[in-house]
């Protein structure tokens, strides 16, 4: 027995090696995503699927998130900011070069900051650059940004899928062949089936795990399921079934993992329309609503309560729920002062996800309890864009906002929430022009309670990024900072 | 012959006239446009205003109208607003597997509905018949998207002998054609129901027709009679359900390209719709159009061939 031990061990050895070996060998991935990207540029359209493709994988930017939200160096080894906050001058990396072979130097980038905020720009968050007066080439590896007035989110907004950096030749068709800086290249678009990757082998940084990865479209949730189950996949992130999460858990075949994403779910109120720009009726909305119930009953359980429009994972969160906390009975007792102890009637329009046409129903339910008749129409998508959003024609609705650090929006005069607060106003400006962390952490707090204690709109649950993929795949994000599918991390377990 | 051709194709060109002015007059009046549905939540009215200009929707509607018509006689289908690729090219692309899967789909009923229909007809009253008749309702009322999720559970999931879905293109046809099989089963089970009723039926009122008792009377069996008689008179109904059916199944599986995530013609004027990618949809509804009167057309044509009083009636 002794004598055959050492040998058992060796074998084991051996074998345990040559399966390694095995599972190294594996560097292809293939991912499940419910919507198609519309194009490939991301600095010409807003959808999240164009971001979950190329964001850290084809096009980088100056500065980028990582999994947590963090801003980090990307394109932009490191910066120095002027004392008065007004001049970034970004040190570019050495040796980077577009997919094309192209090298990318400060020309490129003023191209693609000066592009983004021209006067006929198609980007979609073209107000991220609105602080920019100037930008100005030193070097080849050396550019300056000058600001109108300083900004403190200026680095977070470089961190955007839209503000990455293009090349002026290949700017303008980077919707159908992408030319990026980033690790992996499109090789092939099957519209309506998949979208290819493949490393690139002239890639300027840290080598990638994964060589080819396959994006496959996948729409339908019971679809998503069986694809999964069926073994045709090996991840899919923000999987759209979660009454069928169980059934992944369960099995030591997958790994399930649950995290956070931008995406606030709000019962937002049109703040222009009688009743609802009676501050009171308002907050009769929010008391008459539980959270619990929606989250259980629409999300299956997954999802964090919110009592303002603010991501819970970030640092500068304040919990205010309690303001909108549940209680029917001061609910009545708030129409009543309103002059609405018989109730009233409003609409509530639900765009076509599931998470709002299901949190439609128990709201409308919960509403009729304290008298509130709400008439619930389902609408699609660019009937929501032009009814709400555009004319705002609605008394209430249901949507996530899912850009990051959207609070801005409640300063906007012309947002489709019809809520002009000068207070709200001031706070934001006095953030932009703040750039000390704390100070910023302590405004954005007096901001969230801002709109939490007038009861602009009935602040839901946030968002959660559902996630299953195949046990062994590692370096997955866990949450979704931004719309991201980041490969770069990825690598299957030796 | 020919006057009847070219009457035929008078009416296919009219046909698409009129559908070219509905399909663009529906179109127009629904609310919504692809520049602020490609923008989102965030953005800027003059950002929106921008893309509509570069898109060309701030044009006038009658300029609109004569630019899509007349790029489409010169064979120039417009840029998708989206995916900014011709949509010539697109809708190329879904054909490839949304034709073949409905041939796929209609060859397998065929092949099933007919001598199921005609057994059922020749055995009529017997065990066989009762059967069919009883295997066919319960094809007819299946909903078809049911059964394609049974077969995606017990064949992908459990077996694993397909895939749950997805289509790998026709570089390896095996592999397309396999990627095809559990949609085009799922899609012909309800079609074959459907068809072997109305060939049991039409057989069984030709097996009573006057000219039978005479094939029979000249000494020809049962069997001969039905085979040399009452087999080509009854495909008539048959034809005209079949010419339905195409036109049926060329978008209308768009529940079965769900299921089978096949990026198939209904998916896309699905998509072309939510996005208001209305460059793709006019488009799309057009070739409907034409490809429905063309199967009119041919049904037509086969009718000719299936009874020639058709040929000189005319």
């Amino acid at each position: 027995m002794t004598a055959i031990r050492p040998t058992a061990l060796a074998a084991a050895a051996a074998l345990g090696l040559a399966a390694a070996t095995a599972a190294a060998a594996r560097d292809d991935v293939t991912i499940g995503m419910q919507l198609e990207p519309p194009g490939l540029d991301p600095t010409a359209g807003a959808a999240g699927a164009i971001d979950s493709v190329t964001y850290a994988n084809v096009f980088q930017g100056l500065t980028r998130f990582d999994q947590n939200g963090t801003v980090i160096p990307d394109l932009a080894e490191r910066w120095n900011i002027s004392s008065d906050g007004l001049t970034y001058t970004f040190h570019l990396v050495k040796g980077v070069t577009f997919s094309d072979g192209s090298t990318m130097d400060a020309e490129d980038v003023k191209f693609s900051l000066d592009r983004a905020r021209a006067e006929d720009s198609v980007n979609a968050q073209k107000g991220l650059f609105a602080g920019i007066a100037e930008v100005k080439v030193l070097d080849p590896l050396t550019v300056q940004v000058i600001l109108s007035e300083p900004n403190g989110g200026f680095l977070f907004n470089l961190a955007w899928g839209d503000a990455v950096i293009v090349a002026p030749e290949t700017a303008a068709t980077n919707a159908t062949a992408p030319v990026g800086t980033g690790p992996y290249v499109v090789s092939d678009w099957v519209k309506g089936d998949r979208i290819v990757l493949t490393a690139r082998d002239d890639y300027w940084g840290d080598p990638v795990s994964i060589r080819t990865a396959t994006m496959r479209i996948i729409a339908d949730p019971t679809a998503a399921f069986s694809a999964m189950m069926a073994g045709d996949l090996d991840v899919f992130p923000a999987f759209p079934a979660p009454e069928n999460l169980a059934m992944f858990e369960g099995n030591p075949e997958f790994r399930v993992t649950v995290g956070t994403t931008e995406g606030e779910t709000i019962l937002a109120m049109n703040n222009g329309a009688a009743p609802l720009d009676d501050i009171r009726v308002r907050e009769a909305v929010a008391h008459a609503i539980d959270r619990e119930t929606v989250i259980d009953g629409a999300m299956y359980g997954y999802g964090t309560p919110i009592g303002t429009h603010f991501a819970p994972h970030n640092p500068a969160y304040v919990d205010l729920t309690e303001l909108s906390a549940y209680d029917p009975e001061k609910s009545r007792a708030l129409l009543a002062e309103a002059g609405l102890s018989d109730g009233f009637t409003t609409t509530l329009k639900l765009p076509p996800t599931s998470y709002a046409r299901r949190s439609g129903e128990i709201i409308a339910a919960e509403l009729a309890e304290v008298g509130i008749t709400v008439e619930i129409s389902n609408i699609e998508w660019a009937q929501w864009l032009d009814e709400v959003f555009k004319r705002r024609d609605y008394g209430m609705t249901i949507i996530s906002h899912v850009e990051p650090m959207d609070i801005g929006i409640y300063a906007r005069d012309d947002y489709y929430f019809d809520y002009h607060s000068p207070a709200m106003q001031e706070l934001m400006a006095e953030l932009t022009r703040t750039t000390n962390p704390d100070t910023r952490g302590e405004i954005l707090g007096r901001a969230q309670r801002r709109i939490a204690e007038d009861y602009v709109n009935a602040y839901l649950f946030q968002l959660p990024l559902l996630t299953v993929s195949r046990a062994g795949l590692q370096g997955l994000w866990e949450n979704a900072p931004t719309p991201a599918i980041d490969l770069t991390g990825l690598s299957w377990a030796e | 012959m020919a006057r009847y051709l070219a009457l035929r194709l008078a009416i296919l060109a009219g046909t698409l006239f009129a559908a070219s002015v509905v399909i663009f007059l529906a179109l127009e009046v629904i609310p919504g446009d692809a520049a602020a549905f490609m923008l989102g939540l965030n953005a800027q009215p003059d950002t929106v205003a921008a893309l509509r200009a570069e898109l060309g929707l701030d044009q006038p509607a009658l300029w609109r109208y004569l630019g899509w018509i007349g790029g489409a006689l010169q064979g120039d289908f417009g840029l998708s607003y989206t995916y900014k690729v011709p949509v010539a090219e697109l809708i190329g692309d879904r054909l490839w597997v949304s034709l073949p899967l409905t041939l796929y789909a209609l060859a397998l009923s065929t092949a099933i509905a007919l001598p199921v229909g005609i057994l059922a007809a020749a055995r009529r009253g017997g065990p066989a018949d009762i059967t069919v008749m009883g295997a066919t309702q319960l094809g007819i009322a299946v909903p078809n998207f049911w059964f394609a999720m049974m077969l995606v559970a017990l064949f992908a999931i459990s077996l694993r002998w397909f895939s749950a879905g997805g289509f790998p293109g026709w570089a390896d046809p095996l592999a397309a054609l396999k990627a095809l099989t559990l949609p085009a089963v799922a899609l012909a089970l309800p079609q074959a129901s459907i068809l072997a009723r109305v060939m049991r039926s039409a057989l069984i009122e030709c097996l009573g027709e006057d000219y039978i008792r005479t094939a029979r009377a000249k000494g020809l069996t049962r069997g001969q009679a039905l085979r040399r008689h009452a087999l080509r008179n009854a495909l008539i109904p048959v034809l005209t359900i079949l010419g339905m059916q195409f036109s049926f199944l060329i978008a209308g599986a768009i529940i079965i390209e769900n299921v089978f995530f096949l990026p198939g013609l209904g998916r896309l004027v699905f998509q072309g719709i939510t996005q208001r990618d209305l460059m793709v949809v006019k488009n799309v509804a057009l070739l409907l159009v034409f490809a429905v009167t063309l199967v009119t057309f041919l049904v037509d044509l086969a009718y000719a061939a299936a009874d020639p009083r058709l040929r000189t009636r005319r």
